[in-house]
């Protein structure tokens, strides 16, 4: 009986140990759960927020914000991550957030331009001068060009790569999806290293000097040739490219337990103002409302043909998911076993 | 994990705290490690055996896991060779430096493993101090399953030192003493005497390194190129089927890399226990 | 570390009697060579790299680096975690070694093992299973949010995280040397009169304390270390879930290299001070624990 009390008194304690239960959030903070390449962007557009919600309500309010993989970060939202706002890459990610009960399904119309407050597209970031002159799609399925891009599996971006690929290789070979298939695969072919997330990709490329060119996000690329020497890379804009939307969303279930609904919804909307509009574009992201930008910022953006995700060719994100990413899908597809 | 079963079959002893120390062990045991791994198994067995069998014998799946054990083994057994003479050395011989150089063999456990990779990609890559020398002769290792290889040894490596070191000190002068005065050369009483005493420390520490290595995230990542088929980890596809919010498939290789290990764990347990055994004094 | 004195040049013994249980001169000579070649090629290198490009851009940026307010959040986070993390897995360790070593029961291999278990599961892998039971679509997780305990991508979790990556560190240390030692101390103490827990503090733990300080060193220096765990459970929350070693990685995925290798040479350099005390510990207690270890 001593024995049987001591071992309970023994897990008691550890119980303690273990479990300490953290402190509910202060009601006037946020938390915003994003991607990876917006850590510059919401780092000017919160602190204008803050300023601007402080001047409205006298309040002052405190953002927190989360980086990383899209589909890892929704997966943490879906399991308890106490997200007041998700911005991210994906309308997928943010749908399987949806699905798991914590945001409307109307979600998307309830903000303006599919609720994607800014746009972007994929281009291509190669060396000075471009050696292996890449101009176009074609290029990247040359013999001895090597391409870098992140795992379609793992990263949102690498998908809007893959799409784009898909995008003109339709296009060429006149909706031909055997010969759609074989150009992708000849493309993929063509990788040395599958990155998991598009930051990854970029170092893979530009420190360690992998591959003639790397697929990226136009802000991304942008931002390379800022932070690691425009000396170094330039940019190549392809023929034909794709209208990369990323979504942004109030996380329902948590604002009102929370009590967070109003600030929550405000920062989303506020998104959308000539202000923030002007902070997007100033961060290479293409602004829903180019009108509030900077014109001597929006003269960046190269006019380049861009197909969307709701073209019949895709037919939307659920259908274009399931066909090209899902387990078994023709990503999967383009990779057989090695014999040996 | 019968402990009422342990306590009534225990072999009768004058010291005190059976009870509270077995109880207390068990019960931390179960909360922090047996629970979390049970409901692991609980949510792979509602696959079902046909399911989980399904999804583990998939190429891809074994493709990754073949990548993931067959590295690890190469690198334990590399480890198992420079870790012994790593010891060796730091015990018997006398140099300057030696305690330093003892000391940094703890290194990679401290290291986070991420930043291992990247120092590591940062070496071996084609421009690299190291890849570039190894560049002109066509051998690349960053991005190819050799970059496995070389982030696998190194955070595999204290393992066995450390697990072979305590033994080696230990080692009566007297033994290898006696065998040569019976007219063993030292050749003979290093690799017939010494080494098979050494051996179950030297199983230990391969079982570890080995263990470890099978299951390493982040320092891999970095330095392998990723490729389905070629250089893709267990771990890594484990990454994928979760951001395919495929739990099941996700739970169901991480079930079967835990099973693999356990077992590997627990063979090398039983034969080290039989190798005890057999050279008691 | 028997009876070394450092810096010693004694490459060569004339004496007889040791001759005959130590190799060739030129044999010696090879093998520390592999070895040194060995541990250079695959530890100092990196850790040469890492300091090497922590500096790079000037020590000037290094400071400001390792004082921004977000490296400090992530340390006192890092240090909080191992505070906790430490001191359980030692009472564990303690407890467990105490009842491997000192009692003969059935089942005890199977125990042996699945102390070992953490070591084998993959970092991935003991995060996603705190996930499995506390996430929002776990087990516990839709009862834990109803009660507003945040367990996952809180502090209780990067802890749980922590203790489970570093759970067999020092009762790996502590088994085989209180199992070597046996149970004629103990039995000698109560014997003569002394208490269980007077037994334990005066003739166990000064026994053991050597390899009780080691294990706790590895176990500190991992529970600091630890990535791919904590990475699972964290939320990268900046400023409140970010651990050290997270932090370098958020630095280095927003192209801030100089900074993300200064925080992991603070990392690097942790580790190195813990090892360095060992070392020196060992150095001024030489003869101690030659004495304990001979027991």
């Amino acid at each position: 009986m001593t024995r049987f009390r001591s071992t309970l008194a023994a897990g008691a304690a550890l119980a303690l140990t273990a479990f300490a239960a953290s402190v509910a959030l202060a009601d006037t903070t946020l938390l915003n759960v994003s991607y990876d390449p917006t850590r510059e962007l919401y780092r000017a557009v919160n602190e204008a927020f803050i300023k601007d919600w402080k001047s409205k309500t006298g309040e002052s309010v405190v953002i927190e914000q989360s980086h990383g993989g899209s589909g890892k970060q929704a997966r943490a939202v879906v399991d308890g991550l106490q997200a007041d706002v998700v911005t991210l890459a994906l309308q997928g990610d943010i749908d399987q957030i949806s699905k798991a009960g914590l945001i409307g399904a109307d979600w998307q119309k309830r903000l303006g331009n599919n609720a994607a407050p800014y746009t972007s597209t994929i281009v291509f970031l190669v060396r000075k001068g471009n050696p292996k002159g890449i101009k176009d799609w074609d290029d990247l399925i040359k013999e001895g060009v090597e391409v870098i891009t992140p795992n379609p599996k793992t990263s949102g971006g690498a998908r809007w790569n893959y799409l784009a690929a898909w995008a003109f290789a339709d296009g060429k070979f006149d909706h031909d999806e055997a010969n759609t298939k074989n150009f992708i695969q000849k493309l993929f072919a063509n990788v040395p290293v599958l990155d998991t997330g598009a930051r990854g990709a970029t170092t893979t490329f530009a420190q360690r000097g992998i591959g003639d060119v790397l697929l990226a996000w136009e802000n991304e690329a942008f931002l390379a040739l800022d932070e690691l020497g425009a000396d170094k890379f330039e940019i190549v804009v392809p023929s034909l490219s794709i209208k990369a939307e990323p979504p942004v969303a109030v996380v329902d279930k948590v604002v009102d337990a929370k009590g967070t609904r109003k600030a929550a919804e405000a920062y989303v909307n506020f998104l959308y103002t000539p202000e923030a509009q002007k902070l997007i574009a100033h961060h290479y992201y293409r602004p829903s409302d180019p009108k509030s930008a900077d014109p001597k910022d929006l003269a960046r953006f190269v006019d380049v043909k861009l197909v969307t995700i709701d073209d019949p060719l895709f037919g939307g994100w659920a259908a274009a998911q399931a066909k090209h990413f899902a387990e078994g899908g023709v990503f999967d597809q383009l990779y057989k076993p090695k014999t040996n | 994990m019968a402990g009422g079963h342990g306590l009534a079959l225990k072999r009768p002893s004058a010291i005190p705290g059976f009870g509270l120390a077995l109880g207390f062990t068990l019960t931390y045991l179960s909360l922090i490690v047996l629970i979390p791994l049970a409901a692991l198994m609980f949510k792979t067995a509602s696959l079902g055996f046909s399911g989980f069998w399904e999804i583990v014998t998939a190429p891809r799946t074994l493709a990754a896991l073949r990548v993931s054990f067959v590295i690890s083994f190469i690198a334990a057994s590399i480890n198992v060779v420079f870790g012994v003479i790593v010891a060796w050395v730091l015990i018997r011989y006398r140099f300057p430096g030696r305690r330093l150089l003892d000391a940094f063999v703890d290194l990679p456990f401290a290291l986070p493993t991420a930043v291992a990779g990247i120092a590591l990609t940062a070496i071996y890559a084609r421009n690299g101090w190291l890849g570039a020398l190894l560049d002109p002769f066509g051998i690349k290792i960053a991005y190819t399953p050799w970059g496995i290889g070389v982030a696998l040894v190194f955070i595999g490596l204290p393992f066995v030192v450390r697990t072979v070191q305590p033994v080696l000190e230990d080692f009566e002068r007297e033994i290898e003493e006696a065998a040569a005065s019976l007219g063993a050369s030292r050749r003979q009483t290093v690799f017939r005497v010494m080494l098979p005493a050494l051996m179950p420390a030297i199983l230990t520490g391969f079982a570890l390194a080995f263990a470890r290595a099978v299951g390493e995230y982040g320092s891999v990542i970095f330095i392998a190129g990723n490729i389905p088929f070629v250089s893709e980890i267990a771990p890594l596809l484990i990454v994928i089927r979760l951001e395919e919010f495929n739990y099941a498939q996700a739970t169901a290789i991480a079930a079967a890399m835990l099973m693999i290990a356990f077992t590997v764990i627990f063979l090398i347990n039983l034969i080290q226990a039989w190798q005890r055994r057999r050279f008691a004094p | 570390m028997s009876d070394a004195i450092p810096l010693d040049l004694d490459f060569a013994t004339g004496d007889r009697a040791r001759s005959v249980t130590t190799e060739r001169r030129p044999v010696r000579i090879a093998l520390i060579l592999i070895a040194v070649a060995f541990l250079t090629l695959f530890l100092l290198l990196p850790l040469f790299a890492v300091f090497l490009e922590a500096v790079r851009a000037g020590f000037g940026s290094y400071w400001s680096a390792i004082s921004e307010p977000d490296a400090i959040a992530a340390m006192k986070l890092t240090l909080m975690v191992a505070a906790i993390a430490v001191p359980a897995n030692l009472i564990f360790g303690l407890a467990a070694s105490w009842a491997i070593a000192k009692f003969e029961f059935p089942g005890k291999s199977v125990l042996n093992t699945l102390i070992d278990l953490p070591f084998s599961v993959s970092p991935v892998i003991s995060g996603l299973v705190y996930v499995l039971l506390f996430g929002l679509q776990g087990y516990f997780g839709p009862y834990l949010q109803s009660h507003g305990i945040q367990i996952i991508f809180a502090v209780p979790g990067i802890v749980l995280a922590t203790i489970f990556v570093t759970f067999p560190f020092v009762a790996r240390e502590l088994v085989p040397l209180m199992q070597e030692q046996g149970t004629q101390d103990e039995e000698a103490a109560l014997s003569l009169g002394a208490s269980g827990l007077k037994t334990f503090f005066l003739v166990t733990l000064p026994n053991v304390k050597w390899a009780l300080l080691y294990g706790v060193i590895l176990c500190n220096a991992r529970a600091m270390g630890e990535f791919g765990a904590v990475s699972v459970v964290s939320g990268h929350i900046r400023g409140k879930t970010n651990t050290m070693p997270l932090q370098v990685e958020i630095l280095y995925n927003e192209y801030n290299f100089a900074a993300a290798f200064a925080v992991a040479s603070l990392l690097a350099l942790l580790a190195l001070v813990t090892l360095v005390i060992k070392v020196a510990l060992e150095w001024r207690f030489t003869d101690q624990i030659a004495a304990s270890r001979r027991h």
